[in-house]
């Protein structure tokens, strides 16, 4: 298992946590300031091409950090699922991105960089920071009455390789192209614009973008960590998890944790269409065990008190699909012990209009007749309305999550 | 530069000296200076899973003297809820170390490279004041798109850019699609 990134909370606690946070912003700002990016006619003048410093850092950052994150998360380093992915919301994303380029112009400055001119006395960076605190003011004033629009079109994590169906080593390899093209072309405007004699550049930048264009050719080669790949890594602890039972919860547990208001219970039954519309606990989301991989990254995203419970007719089902859900960096995932045919078997019995199948079945059939295909509307199929003095061995802890804690940043 | 003259008190002449009469060094190189700053934000995900960001360490500044002058409202604004809602401090939150950070990180290094000096960037067309007052509205301006958009230049385009999100790429071109459209009509402030 990869143990990047770490879970700064539980290894330094809050007060150190925020130390190396203060050492990241710290070595932020003096890459910002270094690049020149304390100074707004710099910044400013990539707008009329004379110099084309702002494009030329923010892409080498941007392809660098690419390369390395996507070579970490090649290694078995660094678990990519469990760093901070921004969430697209596409239209509020373009539209504020349009209002910041306005902002931009006008300003000379973004966030980051006038907090550096700022602390290089910049007296225009100071007027920046001011207005830039009565621009958040007025949108934490203001958001609620386009609230609608500002959380639309939200398509959750969603990333390039997915969009373009290409593995993310060529994605990677693809873009530092499409970024030293960039570079070709932006020396050529300050040759033309910005009346710079190239001669002078260093040759070193050549070497520089070998270095780039090879680093990203071994991560496309290495490839990414299948889901397999990261099965395999945990499959040893794992494993025992399952036969020792410690994962598998009773539904009494199941009914209890739904009426703990500290939990956040998530349900998923990965059995048929026709066998979930026959019958299913309320609030169980049917999913298919091949989408529950797609949307393993958005259960990352849940606060860190969710817990999910994967359910089958059985548990052979179930157990795949929590196999699927951990391997992925899910934490907190439990099975319905005995499946729903093991919670029939208990709930079931007062309801005229099911009835037990006698003949015996396989371990992922459904074990019992339904009079109609009710779906949720059972009695027998509200978590929250049935006895909960059951006896059973409780067996969910909450694990700590680990990375991003989440909250555009920005 | 009425900049100067303004900011400076008068019987200070060996700080003025200090901050006005240092040759700056040139800055570094613009792909030596990514790939460092890329080094930065690389390291900012491998070990703590967060990217980089300014803005959001603004708006829980901003939040927490909200809170200071009108916490019933901030408990009553859902935005604020979030951030300074109740007992919570909006200050105990990563993104004010990481801003405080590169205010920290910005002025060593323009201290050390003879870069600290008070000054107004500007184009030559311009006064400094009227320059201060574009500055704030084009701050105020940044800072609402900024939230619109979840993220700034830090908090979208870098960090989202290299871990390859889709909304953040978008969010890119819309920030220099913007700026460059309307770089001609506001030249005068530039050129």
């Amino acid at each position: 298992m990869p143990i990047f990134p770490l879970n700064l909370m539980q290894l330094l606690g809050p007060a150190g946590a925020y130390v190396v946070y203060l050492a990241i912003g710290f070595a932020f700002g003096w890459s910002l300031e270094i690049a020149g990016f304390g100074s707004s006619p710099k910044l400013a003048a990539q707008f009329y091409f004379r110099d084309m410093t702002v494009l030329k850092v923010m892409f080498t950052a941007i392809v660098v950090a690419m390369v390395l994150i996507a070579g970490a998360s090649a290694l078995g380093l660094l678990d990519y699922n469990l760093i901070w992915v921004n969430p697209t919301y596409l239209w509020p994303g373009i539209v504020g991105g349009l209002i910041m380029g306005v902002g931009f112009i006008l300003g000379g400055y973004c966030p980051g960089t006038s907090l550096v001119g700022a602390a290089t006395a910049k007296i225009d960076a100071m007027f920046f920071v001011l207005g830039a605190f009565v621009g958040v003011f007025i949108f934490a004033e203001t958001v609620d009455m386009f609230s609608i629009f500002w959380t639309s079109s939200d398509m959750g994590r969603v990333t390039l390789p997915e969009v373009f169906g290409l593995p993310t080593g060529v994605v990677v390899l693809l873009l530092v192209l499409m970024a030293l093209f960039m570079f070709w072309g932006s020396e050529q405007l300050e040759r033309i614009f910005g009346k710079r004699n190239l001669k002078r550049e260093p040759k070193a930048r050549y070497a520089g973008a070998l270095v780039l264009v090879l680093g990203a050719v071994v991560v496309a080669l290495i490839g990414q960590p299948t889901l397999e790949d990261r099965w395999s890594w945990i499959a040893p602890e794992r494993e025992a998890q399952l036969s020792a039972r410690e994962v598998q919860i009773h539904p009494g547990e199941l009914i209890t944790s739904m009426h703990d208001h500290h939990l956040r219970i998530v349900m998923l039954d990965v059995r048929s269409e026709s066998d979930y519309n026959q019958f299913h606990l309320e609030a169980a989301q049917n999913i298919s065990l091949v989408q529950l991989v797609e949307i393993a990254p958005e259960l990352l995203r849940l606060p860190g008190n969710t817990v999910v419970v994967v359910m089958s007719n059985g548990e052979q089902d179930a157990t795949q699909a929590w196999r699927d859900l951990v391997a992925s960096g899910v934490p907190n995932v439990y099975i319905l012990e005995g499946g729903l045919n093991g919670w029939l078997d208990l709930f079931a019995a007062e309801e005229s209009s099911i009835s037990k199948l006698s003949a015996p079945i396989g371990d992922e059939d459904l074990g019992y007749r339904f009079g109609a295909a009710l779906g949720a509307h059972y009695s027998a199929a509200s978590p929250l309305s049935l006895e909960i003095d059951i006896e059973f061995e409780p067996k969910i802890e909450l694990e700590i999550k680990r990375g991003p804690v989440g909250k555009g940043c920005g | 530069m009425t900049a100067h003259t303004q900011e400076q008190p008068p019987s200070s002449s060996k700080l003025r000296r200090f901050f006005q009469k240092r040759t700056p060094k040139p800055y570094t190189h613009p792909y030596l200076a990514g790939a460092i700053l890329g080094l930065v934000l690389f390291l900012s995900f491998f070990i703590t899973g967060n990217g980089l960001g300014a803005s959001g360490g603004l708006s829980h500044i901003q939040a927490f003297f909200e809170d200071l002058i009108a916490p019933g409202h901030v408990d009553r604004t859902p935005y604020l809820i979030g951030i300074a809602g109740g007992d919570t401090n909006p200050l105990a939150s990563w993104l004010v170390f990481l801003a405080v950070g590169v205010v920290l990180g910005g002025f060593v290094s323009g201290w050390l490279n003879g870069r600290v000096k008070v000054e107004t960037g500007k184009g030559p067309q311009i006064t400094a004041r009227k320059r201060w007052m574009v500055a704030l509205f084009g701050g105020m301006i940044f800072g609402f798109g900024a939230r619109f958009a979840r993220g700034c230049t830090s908090g979208q385009a870098l960090s989202g850019g290299a871990t390859l999100s889709m909304g953040s790429w978008v969010l890119m071109f819309a920030i220099f699609g913007s700026a460059y459209g309307l770089a001609y009509f506001v030249r005068r402030l530039w050129l």
